[in-house]
């Protein structure tokens, strides 16, 4: 028998969809969920009707309204909104697509409804108009975004041009203390590895820290992986993942014959990545941001790094330039800074377990009145789970205000944003100048540390309080 | 003879040669978000974005436009190639990013490396991202606020200026696609049969 070369879980994914190789062009390759919603999409449609083309398999995309949508009840208020709302409905109706839309008790962000129906699953290829489409690799999904033009390309063909990216191991070892999560893991590794420190690979997360994980803590790992500049996050199929999806509502009807698939995928032994990062988290602190990219993270323990001790002229000025925008000092204390907003949520941490967590904190205790707190669930189906359970009280009870599903002051384009020179714990996934509102100032953390610092008005090391 | 497979040409202007001086953004990891705030991306076209390209960095906090911004500067007014550092476009899949930089007139963004999503909208729209090593990227730099014109000549990978030159490496096909003027839709859609053959292997092994 001729010997087999093992292969990574990417390269099984990939091959099971390469359409085809041509010499002198990308490899064509098939897509089998494509997910879109009202902000990415609309120019991708008109490109449609200008070639007077329809979509090739309408039951493989799937619409919800997520970035431009208000987190209050009601109508939309602003009119640019509504029209691209409306824009999406007339869209779905007319080239048949599935619709989870403002009025839907199953509507959400787009990367948190995705896994919670059950659409997400090992060994797919998803694809969305948004770069956090690698949350759904934690399910062994080869998941990517893509702009505007491949959106009209996937609704036309069901395809795209890629080239494979290089394949890289992020072994995460150790053990996590208590009040350590997830958001910390990858915001660690971002600091290790900056933000154009993945580009060019799909980062496959391994290690005993990771098997251990729930399929959250999994999600809110890959979900960062674009900041790192990586094409996508992996995490390999195992019970956790078959248990997450079993009886969901787009799981497959033949659950066990899927499982038997899925349990081929995982890499083979002996495996080779084009390369490979350790990353020991074995004392490792909550981590939080100081500066204007999400590679700028360093621990709450620790200080804001002084531009004079980089090592290079360019990496001396953006950190300048980013202290200058943060009002932040070299060599000053992280924790203790006041804030005046915590946001709680986004497609990084607004599922149940990060609400719990956020509500383990905030239960018996009131916010600062100086700080405005938003907890914001990811879907309609989270908000009525934390409801079922109590934490929407434990939120308004501590101070916070408890909204509707959406992007919300992550993106700060439907209503939620931090004004001009505030600072804001928030546990959504960028940082950048004006991201959550212009002027705005960010401190990405995790949910703990987020609604410890709401408690105290200031950054806090959450420890002290689990 | 091109082992490239044909494309079909039309859509789009194509892309040559380009000519022009330097406009100078000498920042590292521009981010989607400050090419183009999320604010503007309220809009159902890509219309009208050329008009906000780099909107915060360009006003001051009280709305006035600041006249140590490139982009305000009559000296830059006309160049259509932008110099900015490493790590250009990371962040959000947004295509509004290219689409600003077209409409505001730009060709041409030169760095040493570009995120992905972003180099790929990019040559999508006609703008052509040039990764350059660093020391012809250092050569340009100093070439900046001088009178000095930069040449990018696609067909032949190469950029060329007063007193030097380097060769630029690109993807073959999407070149191919911005010299036609075409889009890869085309080439698409004419894979149709190999499509459908791959959508009957798939659901044969779904229900084997």
């Amino acid at each position: 028998m001729a010997p087999v070369t093992p292969r990574t879980l990417f390269d099984k994914i990939w091959d099971a969809h390469v359409v085809r190789n041509e010499p002198g062009a990308p490899t064509l390759l098939y897509i089998d969920l494509h997910l879109i919603h009202e902000v990415t999409s609309p120019q991708a449609f008109a490109g449609l009707r200008r070639r007077g083309l329809r979509l090739r398999r309408p039951e493989r995309t799937v619409a919800t309204v997520d970035h431009s949508i208000p987190t209050s009840v009601g109508p939309i208020q602003d009119p640019l909104a509504a029209k691209q709302v409306s824009t999406l409905e007339a869209n779905v109706r007319d080239f048949g697509i599935s619709m989870y839309g403002q009025q839907s008790p199953q509507r959400g962000i787009v990367h948190v409804i995705g896994p919670e129906l059950g659409l997400t699953q090992p060994g797919k290829t998803i694809v969305c108009g948004d770069s956090h489409t690698s949350t759904h690799g934690a399910f062994g999904a080869l998941a990517f975004g893509i702009g505007t033009s491949e959106v009209e390309h996937v609704l036309a063909t069901q395809c795209l041009l890629q080239h494979k990216a290089r394949s890289c191991e992020v072994r995460i070892e150790g053990r996590l203390e208590r009040g350590v999560g997830a958001k910390d893991v990858i915001l660690a590794l971002l600091a290790q590895i900056g933000v154009g420190g993945g580009t060019g690979y799909v980062l496959e997360y391994t290690g005993q820290v990771v098997r251990a994980f729930s399929m959250e803590e999994r999600m809110t790992v890959c979900n960062m992986s674009i900041e790192g500049g990586a094409r996508a996050g992996l995490v390999a199929p195992d019970d956790t993942t078959f248990e997450y999806l079993a009886g969901r509502d787009f799981a497959p009807r033949n659950f066990d014959a899927a499982v038997q698939r899925w349990k081929t995928l995982p890499s083979d032994d002996g495996a080779a990545y084009d390369a490979r990062i350790t990353l020991d988290v074995t004392g490792l602190a909550p981590m939080i941001t100081f500066g204007t990219n999400p590679g700028m993270g360093v621990p709450i323990t620790g200080t804001i790094p002084d531009p004079a001790q980089q090592s290079d002229r360019s990496g001396q000025e953006a950190l300048r330039k980013a202290l200058q925008y943060m009002g932040l000092n070299p060599g000053e204390a992280v924790a203790g800074r006041p804030i005046d907003v915590v946001f709680i949520g986004s497609c990084t941490n607004s599922r149940i377990s990060d609400l719990r967590e956020a509500a383990r904190i905030l239960r018996g205790r009131k916010v600062n009145p100086r700080v405005r707190t938003l907890v914001v669930p990811g879907s309609q189906a989270i908000k009525r789970q934390a409801e079922a359970e109590g934490l929407d009280r434990v939120f308004t009870d501590a101070g916070a205000e408890w909204r509707e599903s959406g992007c919300s002051m992550c993106i700060a384009m439907n209503g939620d944003e931090v004004a001009a020179g505030q600072y804001a714990v928030s546990t959504s996934n960028r940082n950048f100048e004006g991201r959550q509102g212009k002027g705005s100032r960010t401190f990405l953390a995790s949910p703990l540390t987020a609604a410890a610092s709401a408690v105290t008005g200031r950054l806090t090391d959450v420890r002290t309080m689990v | 003879m091109s082992t490239t497979p044909a494309v079909r040409t039309g859509g789009r202007t194509p892309f040559k040669v380009v000519t022009s001086t330097l406009a100078p953004l000498m920042m590292e990891n521009v981010d989607t978000d400050q090419i183009i705030p999320a604010r503007f991306l309220k809009i159902i076209d890509s219309e009208g974005l050329g008009e906000h390209l780099f909107e915060d960095l360009r006003r001051a906090s009280d709305g006035s436009m600041r006249d140590d911004f490139f982009l305000n500067r009559a000296e830059y007014r006309s160049a259509s190639i932008l110099l900015a550092g490493r790590n250009f476009g990371c962040g959000s899949s947004r295509e509004h990013a290219p689409w600003a930089l077209v409409g505001a007139g730009f060709r041409v963004v030169i760095s040493t490396s570009f995120a992905d999503i972003f180099r790929g909208n990019a040559m999508k729209n006609g703008l052509l991202p040039v990764a350059l090593d660093a020391a012809s990227w250092t050569s340009l730099a100093a070439l900046v606020g001088t009178d000095a014109h930069v040449t990018v000549d696609l067909e032949r990978q190469e950029a060329r200026w007063p007193g030097g030159s380097a060769r630029f490496e690109i993807d073959t096909f999407a070149r191919t696609c911005m010299l036609a003027g075409t889009d890869e839709l085309g080439y698409i859609l004419e894979r149709e049969a190999d499509i459908s053959a791959y959508e009957m292997r798939q659901a044969a092994e779904e229900h084997s």
